[in-house]
């Protein structure tokens, strides 16, 4: 008869090798092209700086020193600014403060829309539609004067303060288009019967969304958590380029690029001096273009579309 | 049917790897395929025997994460090996032809049926769009779509899965290929509207005297279609011969394995004590859309009943009714004699645990980021506060009574077969205690023999701590075996309702008898006796 030599354990069945999470990423990582490598590098190279800024730096973050405008020489390696204060050291503290208010914004922005979009999802009635309309019109608004507006219309008193509301604002800002994608990947993860069957078994929302769908969703959200921190690091740049970011003394390369920018004039004079703006600039660009490198290939790993072998 | 001597692919040792886990894997270990023109081949086996793959091959193609490894594929004369890609391609689809399993994702939902069917054609510059145009419509006719002249204008979401799969042979005759690779082609559709795809399939086939190579699990299909019959196991040959040969006398022991007609057999029995009442349901999706009407039903105790339909016939809808999912319009639910309240926020924990869910397709039924522990664990901790040891030694428990061991606690579901898939689920509904198991067409994805395993496990399981089934399928054979009752539904109505000796033998009421007749069965007269009987 039939289910003579049959056993359930006995099923074909394919077990993965058991690896560690460390070998896995090796595996991962050898098979990264040249720009996923080169974009890994200039990372880590920021990362280093933002924690270490004060051991690596030369001077001080707000020290000034005598000379406005010191020429480039051995104390001074980029010279100073029209303070006095040293220009290296500054681009190493910018960093820190540049990308460091960059990802705790980014943070809370997917916190925001994650959440909402989760929720919205696995809910599909009235709170998904106010959620939606809401979300519908803070994206109809060009979020670059909407963050204008709103950083002018909000009073601060202290510097802490004031980063404070530029990180709510910006965070708020930008969860609309984070809540966009995370409702769209949801959707489709919300449908499965591994989800009806939490539900079934009387599971709360929060389980539902820790445990059933966010495992599920994380390729789609960690790219695009990539790309949003290049723009939201690229608006808050543009804010303290307009004055209306991070606040001096603190160091950042927005504020710099403005300060800087001053010395274009002088450009037939001093090449040096002239071109200076572009520092804190071309830190700004080497870092998006690195990430947005990185989340390519990411992308392009989770994407179930490799043919190559 | 088939001349001996036109030998139309040869196919010599062929091997196959696969790609997967930073290794090269072995699919096809060598076997041999040869086909004439105008002859149909059988090819079957279990899911992972490598069927697919060979029909593939049978186009020099491999799948991405696959490759031809070794052997020889000789179509009509030329090495489809030593073929480039230009000239692979120029043979594909319009020499070569394949059909899919699922017509609904194959068809591009933004063309016109009659757009897509001629598209190779045009392509391949064989026919002018018009000349295209007239001839699709009679295949069309051939293949016994309604309305030939018109249907092709419609969308792919404007037709049933039939018409579509019809439409998709038509796409692949429009250019007269000599083979055409049939790949699972009615495994998604319903008994009766199989019936009338297989025969349109033959007719069309026999007429343009097309070789085909026809893959499949379903050993009832395939002996209507096929002259020969190939039986693949762990990507090696077990065993080919004739049809009716095949039938009559197979040799080795796992094919006698696979043709043993299902062997359970439940001897009925009853029950006037009743865990489900359903009492006068009336359910719709929305106000216009009404999918079940006054539907009754009742289960008894530690019995099975069977609710038979095809799609669309409300049986899934039921369920959600019984779950909670779907609160009816009107109509009561009654569980173990008690009322039980409609909406599934408005039952309690015990009442969520009474009622548990196996789903048809296990894949999608369990999270992919889940162990086999945490799954089977969860409803351990939230029904029973089940932790640490205790936990573990009731885990290891369960897995013991759907016959699999600890080694799989560790395991995700991608490293599962379809069969120990399905068993985890039926552990995970267990491990709740449940009084009634809802199981919704849970073996019309697996295998023959993997199906028996499962049913077996059932009905043990029932044996052995009383529990009720409602057991929805449109599979006859699963009925006879496992049902006390059965529930027959079209189109949101109960048709018919009782014992199952009752409701299997005559007289029937006419969807009843068009169900039942439509089940295919062994015998290779049976779709030629069927046709002169309607």
């Amino acid at each position: 008869m039939s289910t003579e030599n049959y056993s359930a354990a006995g099923e074909v069945s394919q077990v993965r090798t058991r690896r560690t999470w460390l070998h896995r990423m090796w595996i991962g990582l050898r098979k990264a092209p040249l720009t996923a490598w080169f974009g890994m590098i200039i990372i880590l190279g920021y990362l280093i700086c933002m924690l270490f800024a004060p051991w690596i730096a030369p001077h001080g973050e707000a020290q000034v020193f005598a000379i406005p405008y010191a020429e480039w020489s051995e104390t001074h390696r980029l010279g100073t600014d029209q303070l006095g204060r040293d220009i290296f050291s500054r681009l190493i503290f910018g960093a820190r403060n540049t990308v460091g208010i960059a990802l705790l914004t980014t943070l809370l922005s997917f916190f925001i829309g994650g959440g909402l979009g989760l929720i919205a999802a696995i809910n599909r009635s009235w709170l998904d539609q106010i959620i939606s309309r809401v979300v519908d019109v803070l994206l109809a608004i060009p979020s670059l004067i909407f963050a204008l507006m709103l950083l002018a219309a909000v009073e601060t008193t202290t510097p802490t303060w004031s980063i404070i509301k530029l990180i709510i604002i910006i965070a708020v800002l930008d969860s609309t288009r984070v809540f966009r994608l995370t409702r769209a990947v949801a959707l489709n993860v919300v449908v499965m019967d591994y989800v009806e069957a939490a539900r079934l078994r009387g599971e709360k929302l929060g389980w539902i969304m820790r445990r059933e769908i966010l495992p599920n969703i994380m390729p789609p959200l960690v790219a695009e958590f990539g790309l949003r921190f290049s723009f939201v690091f690229l608006t808050i740049a543009a804010l303290s380029f307009l004055g209306l970011g991070i606040q001096p003394p603190t160091a950042d390369w927005g504020t710099m690029v403005r300060e800087l920018s001053t010395f274009v004039n002088y450009l037939n004079f001093d090449l040096r001096l002239g071109l200076l703006a572009f520092i804190p600039g071309g830190a700004i660009a080497l870092l998006t273009v690195a990430v947005n490198f990185v989340v390519d290939w990411f992308l392009h790993q989770t994407s179930g579309l490799r043919d190559e072998h | 049917m088939s001349t001996k001597s036109d030998l139309l692919l040869d196919m010599r040792n062929i091997e196959i790897e696969g790609f997967s886990d930073e290794r090269w894997h072995p699919i096809i270990k060598g076997v041999d395929l040869s086909l004439n023109r105008g002859e149909i081949l059988g090819l079957i086996g279990e899911s992972g025997a490598g069927k697919s793959t060979l029909g593939l091959a049978a186009m020099g193609f491999a799948r991405p994460g696959c490759r031809i490894t070794g052997g020889q594929i000789m179509f009509d004369g030329r090495d489809l090996r030593s073929l480039k890609e230009p000239e692979k391609r120029k043979l594909w689809g319009s020499r070569i032809a394949y059909v899919a399993q699922s017509a609904a994702a194959s068809f591009n939902p933004a063309h016109r049926l009659i757009d897509q069917t001629i598209e190779a054609n045009l392509i391949k510059g064989l026919k002018p769009a018009k000349e295209a145009r007239d001839d699709a419509i009679e295949l069309y006719r051939a293949l016994q779509l309604p309305d030939p002249e018109k249907i092709g204008f419609r969308y792919p979401h404007q037709v049933s899965g039939g018409q579509l799969q019809r439409v998709m042979t038509a796409m692949a005759m429009a250019t007269r290929p000599d083979l055409i690779i049939f790949d699972e082609p009615t495994t998604a559709l319903d008994v009766t509207t199989q019936v009338e795809v297989l025969l349109a399939m033959r007719n069309i086939v026999e007429q343009f005297h097309t070789a085909a190579i026809y893959i499949t699990h379903d050993l009832a299909v395939v002996a209507q279609m096929a002259d020969r019959i190939k039986v693949l196991r762990y990507g090696e040959q077990v065993e080919e011969a004739e049809t009716r040969r095949m039938l009559s006398d197979p040799q080795e022991a796992y094919t006698k394995s696979l043709w043993s007609v299902r062997s359970i057999q439940k001897e009925e029995s009853t029950s006037d004590d009743y865990v489900l009442e359903l009492e006068g349901i009336d359910a719709a999706y929305s106000r216009s859309l009404k999918v079940l009407k006054d539907v009754n039903i009742k289960v008894p105790r530690g019995r099975t009943v069977a609710v038979v339909g095809e799609s669309g016939s409300g049986k899934s809808t039921t369920a959600r009714v019984i779950t909670g999912l779907l609160p009816p319009s009107t109509g009561s639910v009654r569980f173990n004699g008690q009322p039980l309240p409609a909406a599934l926020k408005d039952r309690n924990l015990d009442q969520l645990r009474e009622i548990q869910m196996i789903y048809q397709m296990a894949d999608t039924a369990m999270n992919p980021r889940q162990t086999v522990a945490e799954i089977i664990g969860r409803p351990l901790e939230f029904y029973h506060n089940m932790t640490g040891r205790k936990k573990e030694a009731r885990l290891s428990e369960l897995l013991k009574m759907i016959e699999l061991d600890d080694s799989f606690a560790d395991r995700l579901p991608s490293e599962l077969s379809g069969g120990q898939k399905q068993r985890i689920c039926i552990a995970r509904a267990l491990a709740a205690e449940p009084d009634l198991i809802i199981c919704d067409e849970v073996t019309s994805a697996l295998d023959q023999i993997v199906q028996e395993g499962i049913l077996n496990l059932l009905l043990n399981l029932q044996k052995e701590f009383g529990i009720s089934y409602i057991f929805i399928t449109h599979d006859i054979a699963t009925v006879k075996a496992i049902s006390d009752e059965i529930v027959i539904m079209f189109q949101g109505e109960v048709v018919e309702q009782g014992l199952k000796s009752e409701i299997l033998s005559p007289p029937h009421p006419d969807y009843t008898q068009l169900l039942l007749s439509s089940v295919p069965e062994m015998d290779p007269d049976w779709l030629d006796n069927l046709v002169a009987d309607r």
